[in-house]
């Protein structure tokens, strides 16, 4: 499988991303300027985390005019599987591919610390090897990771299984004190309509090796392989 | 030349942390008075635009485009002809 990882100015998450691709799962990876327009040959995309332009205005404000993502749109409505991690994920929902957006952390502060995930879905390509309920330990790292969307949207969301992931206890349980940011409905990721697009907060590629920590990241690698296969 | 003033601001219906923060400190500072603050951005664009109409447009566009992001924010804007400085 040939993954591309897109990289604008001010990402940081790329060598991460590509080192577990490629070395970890051995699968071949290309990296994707911003500036690019080329996906040719490749079966899927990472959009990685980091302060693209500086987060100014808003996290992934700019970064979504980049000429890359015209592509990536394209890219996506034509059924390519696109995985927004963090930063991936805010510019994701400021180009309007998934809904909703991404506000500072209720409580302020940048956090950086592993944290539970409920699978509420396995029914997508980035969670078929998960059993629903299943509870995933990746870590998070942002300041702004504070999910937001009005009542009618998460509605909707809730209604037709886009919510993918949500912070929860080493148990599984959803409670206020396992919401890391104060998202609502402690949202960690969610995935587009069409199922082919996931953004999620928290990095599943720090954690696809042991002496990283821990290896759940490999569940969201491993369901793409399976798809792609 | 034209100077736009534009407010971006959230929603009411969006929480915001940085305006409790805010008015925490300005609670501490002493004054009693103040019951609530809501933070957002200030933005000045100058533009070189041979009529207000012209320059407001783009504004408008500019805001709906990149300034202010419609899922939790609002704006409004002021277009004022500036003279200028040579």
């Amino acid at each position: 499988m040939r993954f591309g990882v897109v990289v604008f100015p001010g990402t940081w998450s790329d060598e991460d991303c590509y080192h577990v691709v490629k070395s970890v799962l051995g699968q071949e990876a290309r990296y994707v300027w911003h500036k690019d327009r080329d996906l040719s040959g490749l079966d899927c995309l990472i959009l990685p985390g980091g302060f693209s332009y500086g987060d100014y205005l808003r996290t992934g404000a700019i970064a979504r005019f980049s000429p890359v993502m015209e592509e990536v749109e394209r890219f996506a409505r034509r059924g390519g599987l696109v995985l927004g991690i963090c930063n991936g994920f805010q510019i994701l929902c400021e180009a309007g591919m998934l809904p909703g957006a991404l506000m500072r952390n209720d409580h302020l502060q940048f956090r950086c610390q592993w944290v539970n995930l409920r699978v509420e879905s396995s029914r997508t390509p980035f969670t078929s090897e998960c059993k629903e309920g299943q509870v995933l330990r990746i870590p998070i790292s942002h300041g702004e990771g504070n999910y937001y969307a009005d009542a009618d949207t998460l509605a909707s969301l809730r209604a037709k299984g886009q919510v993918v992931f949500r912070y929860c206890t080493p148990g599984g349980d959803i409670t206020p004190e396992a919401n890391p940011n104060g998202s609502l409905e402690n949202i960690a990721g969610i995935i587009n309509a069409q199922g082919n697009v996931l953004g999620m907060m928290p990095h599943p590629e720090r954690c696809c090796e042991a002496s990283l920590g821990g290896t759940d990241g490999r569940f969201i690698f491993e369901s793409m392989l399976k798809v792609l296969a | 030349m034209f100077l736009a003033r534009v407010y971006v601001t959230l929603k009411p219906t969006v929480n915001d942390p940085q305006g409790k923060t805010i008015l925490g400190g300005l609670k501490t500072l002493g004054f009693d008075l103040a019951t609530e603050v809501r933070a957002g951005k200030y933005l000045e664009i100058k533009l070189s635009s041979p009529e207000r109409t012209l320059a407001e447009a783009a504004v408008e566009e500019m805001c709906r485009k990149l300034l202010a992001n419609p899922v939790i924010e609002s704006y409004r804007y002021e277009v004022e002809e500036v003279i200028p400085r040579s």
